[in-house]
């Protein structure tokens, strides 16, 4: 019922960056691009994926938008218009759609994904972890190698950033002149 | 222009003196900090787990920056601290493995953390290994934060 209003609501929010110039706002409304999102997630009953749109999407990242705007520029520049790009848009585009089309309708039952390794981790769950939350049982046990490289991936960010931007050292230098 | 020093919590005095945001993110910050809790621990029974509540708990954190400045926040939680605690996150993930394999199992299988119960095991090593998700989370994204935030200050 709610959900087709926040879709068009998605889409409102999606032209509104595309033309919008001032990166404040873009910032702003990416974030609460994200919080739509968040709560679609939540009514298709992915609710840990929600948390995470939510929480990173629509604040994390809106915090780190705006920690750039501030040593940067606050207005898009104005760019010329290039048909590349928009060719290699409207194809991916299309592709995409196209794509979409084969996956399997939402909720259908007979999904690949539900009739394979879906439908085995829920007969074992039970006797195997026993974990009221399947989802926490596959990710964390089931698919522990999988998690563990995800961890290790966002390790290896953090140790990017910290290698980019300098970390603590260069700025321990000018410890004084704060507070 | 709309965003000045003191959005990053660069400036703290002028963000700090805005009665309403101090008063309302103090009221809020606990219990951010306690849903993280919660969102961990409560990981077997509810939707979340590691992930979720790192990111929830570094939320709380920057929260406070943004309001209290990035100084004050780097007092609560040291950039040291988070850089030790993201490897040491994924450490205790990889030594839930290896602990595994010391004790007669697979890499990663849990079942025989306890020689009584494998399922029992499995509980341990599941409450382990999400405990360094949550801890690797939520330190790498308060390094990020520190290391973008602190930017414009040099």
């Amino acid at each position: 019922m709610i959900e087709p209003l926040l879709f068009v609501l998605l889409l409102a929010l999606a032209v509104a960056i595309l033309k919008l110039k001032d990166l404040f706002a873009i910032a702003m409304l990416s974030g609460a691009f994200s919080l739509v999102s968040a709560g679609l997630f939540t009514l298709m009953d992915a609710v840990d994926v929600a948390f995470t749109e939510a929480a990173v999407g629509a604040g994390f990242t809106t915090v780190l938008f705006l920690g750039t705007l501030a040593v940067t520029a606050n207005t898009e520049r104005q760019q010329p218009f290039r048909l590349g790009p928009l060719l290699v848009v409207l194809v991916v585009g299309a592709v995409l759609i196209w794509a979409g089309l084969d996956a399997p309708l939402y909720g259908d039952p007979t999904a690949p994904v539900h009739t394979h390794l879906g439908a085995e981790f829920i007969g074992r769950a039970p006797s195997e972890i026993d974990m009221p939350n399947i989802v926490t049982a596959v990710l964390a046990s089931y698919r522990g190698y999988d998690t563990m490289g995800e961890t290790a991936v966002i390790f290896t960010a953090g140790v990017g950033v910290m290698l980019l931007l300098g970390g603590r050292k260069g700025r321990d230098l000018d410890e004084e002149d704060q507070d | 222009m709309p965003l000045s020093e003191q959005e990053m919590g660069k400036s703290p005095m002028r963000m700090r003196d805005k009665l309403v945001l101090r008063v309302v993110s103090m009221a809020f910050i606990p219990f951010i900090l306690l849903f993280a809790l919660y969102v961990q621990f409560h990981g077997d029974y509810g939707p979340g787990g590691g992930f979720q509540a790192g990111v929830i708990f570094a939320a709380g954190v920057i929260l406070h920056g943004l309001i209290f400045g990035l100084r004050s926040a780097e007092r609560v939680i040291p950039p040291k601290v988070v850089e030790i605690m993201s490897a040491l996150g994924l450490l205790l993930y990889v030594g839930t493995g290896l602990l595994c394999v010391a004790l007669g199992g697979r890499f990663l299988e849990y079942g025989v953390l306890d020689h009584h119960d494998p399922v029992h095991g499995q509980h341990y090593g599941i409450i382990l290994v999400e405990a360094g998700v949550g801890i690797a989370v939520a330190s790498v994204m308060l390094c990020i934060y520190y290391a973008v935030a602190g930017r414009g200050r040099r």
